[in-house]
């Protein structure tokens, strides 16, 4: 139902390496869930509409009016690496 | 009885009496903490005093409480109990916690709790296994289990956990405390690092149904930063105590007492219905005719959520940044997919990776989009419930706390521990736990009553009249 090669593909859109035996332990482990799974298929649900959230949710707006906001400064505190000057540093982006 | 050991309520009686002192509790507490929580190892982090000034001490509520590990403290590490947050400190409190704060409360610590609340009993944590405090060879359950042990193991008078399918309620009943899983936006989630957006909410949990009733006062409300938190009026909980059960009429579903559930905690649960039937309510059976498909549900969904609020754990901004010894794709893929891959612990894989496979082209319909129907389905079983109905009564989880390791290695069966509490996530609807018995082998049992959506008070008030006809509130654990 699902191979290894499908695990690792779905592993790389998750962007998280795996090593080959956490792979086939996955593998193994998807496989059983997604056959549990498979008992929804008994239910005709094709009239039925989808329900993404309980409550009616609308757009929220406010007054588009300035009020505090986090100090950079203090956001930058834990960051993993930054620049001093407000931004966060990683590896080359664009080759 | 000794400080540790009281209520909220018996604390706030005592300091108006002046027969305790605020400092004394708190120390007290502490006291307890250091002396044993290696044992229990309810805590995740307490080794900061700069969350507790004494300043608080002053404040109307000088409670003790301890805060799951996924809820924001100002400049407090705040690590979902995962590796890939090591460090981090947030630049912000939850709303809830800025609530707490006002209210005077004492910040103990982040309670331990299964990696990013991935779990049914809080042994996939990155600082270890949390144990059950009435039994140290069995789970205190998950994913909130720091908060229901350091309750339960009075480490905490009190203690917030947060509820995606049961991550309060399967806890509070393993421990033998008081859980409550509020309706759907009843509580801002704002600070509240996110598991499943639509499912998630902040309960308390205490150790009886008054405590629990005066804490949701102090945390609920809409809060203009969560857009998902409720507009709706906050009633006085407290008041809903003072009400007894004549004339309520409660559901008891067919599909909850069926094979599976352990005959010890079917036989709790029905004495627990007799007590309430001998006190004017009245029972009527009803269906839920959609249970046994939450569980299938509530993986395809819940998992599909994570995988996408959990891309933000990249190693850019937080906590832990890696890079492979040899390159594999570009460097900026490689130090996504190395951070993630030791960042995260097994049981997030899983589920980021379940997540990812049931939103990606060509499984979306088969997997997504069928579970949110049957969403829909298991919604209108209750709004067709409450039409005969005033509450429902079921167990909180089919079985008392099982082994530590037991279910480990088979993530499907400790999925379906939560069997019994995943429809009210799936539903929005407010569910709280409360002890019902203990089992012949020393384990608590307890008792799921859910009601209708921002009904939280129906619950208060059949919770509170059983709870004051029985005792099993006031026993505590031994270690």
């Amino acid at each position: 139902m699902i191979s290894k090669k499908d695990v690792q593909y779905i592993a790389h859109l998750s962007r998280i390496h795996l090593q080959e035996s956490e792979a086939e332990k996955l593998t193994h482990d998807l496989e059983g869930i997604l056959g549990y799974i498979e008992k929804l298929n008994k239910l005709d649900v094709s009239q039925v509409k989808p329900t993404s959230h309980v409550l009616p949710i609308e757009n929220v707006f406010r007054q588009d009016i300035v009020r505090p906001s986090l100090n950079p400064k203090d956001i930058m505190k834990f960051s993993v690496e930054n620049d001093g000057r407000g931004s966060f540093k990683v590896p080359q982006v664009i080759e | 009885m000794k400080l540790n050991e009281l209520t909220a309520h018996e604390i706030l009686d005592g300091l108006q009496a002046k027969t305790i002192t605020a400092q004394a509790v708190t120390a007290c507490v502490k006291e307890v903490i250091q002396a044993q929580d290696k044992k229990i190892h309810a805590y995740a982090h307490t080794d900061d005093a700069a969350i507790a000034p004494d300043a608080a001490m002053a404040g109307k509520y000088p409670i003790p409480i301890a805060i799951k590990d996924n809820i924001c403290i100002k400049d407090y590490p705040t690590t979902c109990s995962s590796h890939i947050l090591k460090g981090f400190r947030p630049p912000y409190d939850a709303t809830v916690v800025r609530k707490l704060r006002e209210a005077g409360l004492i910040f103990l610590g982040h309670a331990n709790m299964d990696e990013f609340a991935f779990g049914s009993s809080t042994e996939s944590s990155c600082y270890g296994v949390t144990k059950n405090p009435w039994n140290l060879a069995c789970v205190p359950g998950g994913s909130s289990g720091g908060s229901a042990a350091a309750v339960a193991g009075n480490e905490a008078i009190w203690a917030l956990g947060s509820d995606t399918g049961g991550s309060i309620r399967q806890p509070a009943s393993f421990c033998g405390v008081v859980g409550l899983k509020p309706t759907y936006g009843r509580v801002s989630r704002y600070g509240l690092i996110a598991f499943a957006s639509s499912l998630d909410q902040i309960g308390p949990i205490t150790k009886d149904v008054t405590d629990c009733a005066i804490l949701l006062n102090l945390i609920a409300g809409h809060d203009e930063l969560d857009s998902t938190s409720a507009n709706v009026p906050v009633p006085d909980f407290t008041q809903s105590l003072k009400k007894d059960v004549k004339d309520l009429k409660i559901g008891i579903p067919k599909e909850y007492f069926i094979e599976g559930v352990d005959a010890e905690v079917k036989q709790s649960v029905l004495e627990a219905i007799n007590n309430l039937k001998a006190q004017g309510a009245s029972f009527v059976e009803i269906s839920l005719p959609h249970t046994e498909y939450a569980v299938a549900t509530y993986y395809i969904l819940a998992t599909a959520e994570a995988s996408s609020n959990l891309a933000r754990f990249d190693g850019v901004q937080y906590g832990l940044r890696c890079q492979p010894e040899q390159q594999r794709r570009t460097p900026i893929i490689d130090l996504y997919e190395e951070t993630r891959h030791q960042g995260f612990g097994a049981e997030a894989k899983r589920r980021i990776m379940l997540g990812t496979y049931s939103l990606s082209s060509g499984y979306y319909d088969a997997y997504y989009l069928k579970a949110q129907k049957v969403r829909t389905l298991i919604k209108q079983d209750f709004d067709e419930a409450f039409k005969a109905c005033d509450a429902i009564i079921t167990p909180t989880a089919p079985t008392t706390a099982f082994k530590l390791g037991e279910k480990t290695s088979d993530p499907l069966s400790m999925y379906l521990s939560d069997i019994y509490t995943i429809s009210v996530n799936l539903a929005g609807i407010p569910a709280l736990s409360l002890p019902c018995g203990f089992a012949k082998n020393g384990l608590p049992i307890g008792l799921q009553i859910m009601g209708k959506p921002f009904d939280e008070e129906m619950l208060f008030r059949i919770g509170y009249t059983y709870e004051q006809s029985t005792d099993w509130h006031k026993r505590r654990a031994v270690l």
